[in-house]
């Protein structure tokens, strides 16, 4: 993955990436003019994917995670929503300007989309077998009974038994588990060059989970598919992908690959999470909760997003947001701590914190 | 009770006496809460005549107990009757057979006063922070309700005044201002709807208190806030805690001692170092295998578990986990996996598990599938066979060719 520094708001390249960039996000900024006001639920968010790489987005309720992945389909209903600004490249094409013709044949086709609660996703009242063919019809130019054929065979792929029998079932005869793995089975039908799945284990057992985490990577693998996983969980990002951008309050905080990000985190909201995991090791003391909550979408504060609930925060967090620094020690992280005028408060604060030129 | 006590052993790590209560004596001693082959069944009923076609077994014959001023974690995936069976503690649900006792007297049992008093001790926080605060009722009265419904002379809890005063300590007690009464639920965030949830139990001074998932819908940051709080509040007002969730990690941070439900049943009890240090039934393992690592150099190597949890309705036959057990197929699928269920035995040590194979399970392969077992570590069950040699139950009138069917 390439990241790019925003430092200032001069955009980092102009024109499509190069072709080994599957999918890069400039700028992006999606707003959601409401009565009470504006809520500016994505706010300059910037990030790639390789071709066959796998990134994670991870942040907590209210972080901008999943607007992200709609504004990237320009799912967003408009209004209230609307794409400010931003370039979504998607192979040699911006997404933002393409008519929404174009767009609908990449919609479920060259970008496969997976979310949280399979119940909702599924119409009740269409067997599963007509839910895959109606994708495979409207991507690809087979008839019926090769669609049927398609659908057969990737409910197969994703380890459905007797898949003969399944595509003729309603989604209520099958249990979660099955449920995801026929929307997956529904993804991968048109042979997707992204796939972006929105907290795809959440509803799930932890068992069942594991299950469809083998899966997807097992498919990706195999068929060589970008993925681009929107997650709460720091244990399912560390298994699952190669790079991740950690988002607050509309932004990205902190990026670079999984053992950037979780062996080494820089930014101290990527800390904080860490530290609030209870897991091994941590028995018998006191977990370090990052203090107070998420600011009120209506009233940010001015400067740092994060700077409210910040142990490190000082008057230049309060009243300038600071951009997202290039590290030396790779990735970026958004946080005064890191500019060079502010080395004489780096004591105690223990990483590398060499800057990269921007 | 279980097998263990009607061997005599005596548990060493608590000290529990494993007799029965009546002859325990003091009752420093006797444990909070024993449950002894505890079932709750729902009945399903359909047509206009609402005929009974099935039960579904959602506690299916448990046996524990809780020590006063421990935090028992119970684990399981959903459906395995985890929150039925804090429930039917609470008398919220009603039991179909087995007993419950709280300080040695029979819950299930108590009527009218003594049931009210029952009530104000056993409390409980539910997982939903929405939806279980009354959206129409300013947080004074949520949390001043279960006073009003308890009030007496002696603590007069019937005067207004004093149930303010009361609501106002506990939200300060919760790490929320006392003024925070006089809104209502939807002014606060989830976290904080968590801590009134908190709060409402505490002001009626209960001894245990069932918490039912109560930080699962909450993001990881606040979750290790109310986390936090429950340890504190534990040691301060001496609580004991059943604690239901289907995050191991969050049990294994909060809990004593663990035990580990499938289909209704206990699969697995011991103390939380143990069972996270020696697991054995091949249902943990999985489950603790499952877990998604945060540290990226943790690649442990996963036991998938096949097939999804089986219905409760018609539980499978014999051990309930053996349509999905690994170690079965390792042993070349016994048959008494299927035909017996699986006595709940005790290996030592206060570790309870119900497998016919116990001894069997290769500790090599758990320290692959689960990050916090060492290598080198031995197997319970097959140290204290040693001593006392546990040969599993044969089927009766089975021929001996079976694979792995045991000499006789």
């Amino acid at each position: 993955m390439t990241i790019e520094s925003t430092y200032g708001s001069r955009p980092a390249r102009v024109g499509p990436p190069p072709s080994d960039v599957l999918l890069e996000v400039r700028g992006l900024r999606t707003y959601f003019k409401v009565l009470d006001g504006t809520v500016k639920a994505v706010d300059g968010v910037d990030f790639s994917v390789k071709r066959g790489g796998r990134l994670a987005i991870v942040g907590e309720s209210g972080s901008g995670k999943s607007v992200t992945a709609l504004t990237i389909m320009r799912l967003i209903d408009q209004p209230p929503g609307q794409i400010v600004a931003g370039e979504v490249w998607f192979d040699g094409r911006d997404l933002l300007t393409l008519p929404i013709s174009e767009l609908r044949k990449i919609r479920g086709g060259e970008i496969a989309m997976i979310f949280q609660e399979p119940m909702t996703s599924l119409n009740p009242v269409l067997t599963i077998g007509d839910q895959i063919m109606e994708a495979v019809l409207l991507h690809q130019d087979v008839a019926k009974s090769g669609a049927r054929d398609i659908a057969i065979r990737s409910l197969t792929d994703v380890g459905i038994p007797a898949p003969e029998r399944r595509v003729a079932q309603y989604p209520h005869e099958l249990s979660g588990g099955m449920r995801q793995r026929v929307m997956i089975a529904m993804a991968l039908s048109c042979n997707p060059k992204l796939l972006i799945a929105d907290e795809p284990t959440t509803a799930l057992d932890v068992t069942i989970q594991r299950q469809i985490l083998e899966l997807i990577k097992e498919i990706q693998d195999r068929t060589g598919t970008g993925l681009l996983l929107i997650t709460h969980d720091l244990g399912v990002v560390a298994e699952t992908v190669e790079d991740v951008v950690v988002m607050y309050a509309g932004r990205v905080v902190e990026q670079g690959t999984v053992e950037e990000v979780l062996l080494g985190a820089r930014h101290p909201y990527t800390r904080g999470l860490l530290n609030s995991i209870p897991s091994k090791g941590k028995r018998g003391h006191r977990l370090a909760p990052i203090r107070g909550t998420v600011p009120n979408p209506f009233r940010m504060p001015p400067g740092c997003t994060f700077e409210p609930r910040c142990p490190y925060a000082w008057e230049r967090c309060v009243q300038e947001e600071p951009a997202l620094i290039r590290l030396g020690s790779g990735g970026a992280s958004r946080c005064w701590i890191h500019d060079p005028s502010s080395r004489a408060r780096l004591d105690g604060y223990d990483h590398d914190t060499e800057v990269l030129p921007t | 009770m279980t097998g263990s006590l009607e061997d005599g052993t005596l548990d060493p790590v608590g000290a529990v006496p494993v007799t029965a209560p009546e002859a325990a004596g003091s009752k420093v001693r006797l444990p909070l809460v024993q449950i002894d082959d505890l079932k709750t069944h729902y009945p399903i009923r359909a047509g206009i005549l609402r005929r009974v076609l099935g039960q579904v077994h959602a506690v299916d014959g448990v046996t524990f107990d809780i020590r006063r001023g421990e935090v028992f974690g119970l684990v399981g995936e959903s459906g395995c009757g985890k929150t039925t069976l804090g429930r039917t503690l609470l008398r919220l649900e009603k039991s179909t057979a087995g007993s419950a006792r709280f300080e040695g007297e029979d819950i299930f049992a108590k009527q009218g006063k003594d049931l009210k008093q029952l009530r104000r001790r056993m409390q409980v926080i539910f997982q939903d922070p929405v939806a279980s605060l009354n959206p129409r009722m300013p947080i004074s009265d949520i949390v001043g309700e279960g006073m009003l419904a308890q009030a007496d002379a002696k603590n007069g809890w019937g005067k207004r005044s004093v149930r303010d005063k009361r609501t106002g300590d506990y939200l300060e007690e919760v790490g929320l201002r006392r003024e925070y009464a006089r809104r209502y639920p939807h002014e606060f965030s989830g976290g904080q709807r968590q801590r009134i949830g908190i709060a409402r139990a505490l002001a009626l001074s209960p001894d245990f208190i069932f918490a039912d998932e109560p930080v699962s819908a909450l993001d990881v940051s606040i979750q290790s806030q109310i986390l936090n709080l429950i340890l504190d509040l534990r040691e301060r007002f001496d609580l004991t805690f059943l604690f239901v969730a289907h995050n191991l990690s969050v049990v294994q941070y909060l809990s004593d001692r663990v035990g580990v439900m499938y289909l209704g049943k206990l699969v697995e009890l011991a103390d939380v170092e143990e069972l996270y240090r020696r697991p054995l039934h091949p249902y943990t393992v999985a489950l603790l295998s499952a877990v998604p690592d945060p540290d990226p150099r943790v690649r442990n190597k996963r036991l998938v578990l096949t097939g999804d949890v089986p219905s409760p309705v018609a539980p499978p036959s014999g051990c309930r986990f053996h349509t999905r057990c690994w170690l079965r197929e390792r042993l070349g699928n016994p048959e008494n996996c299927t035909t017996i269920d699986p006595e709940f035995r005790s290996i030592g040590e206060g570790h309870q598990v119900a497998c016919h194979w116990a001894e069997q399970v290769p500790m090599s392969v758990v320290a692959e599938a689960v990050p916090t077992v060492d290598a080198t570590t031995e197997n319970p069950a097959a140290v204290a066979a040693e001593e006392t040699p546990y040969e599993p139950p044969v089927v009766p009138d089975a021929s001996m060719d079976g694979p792995t069917a045991p000499a006789v």
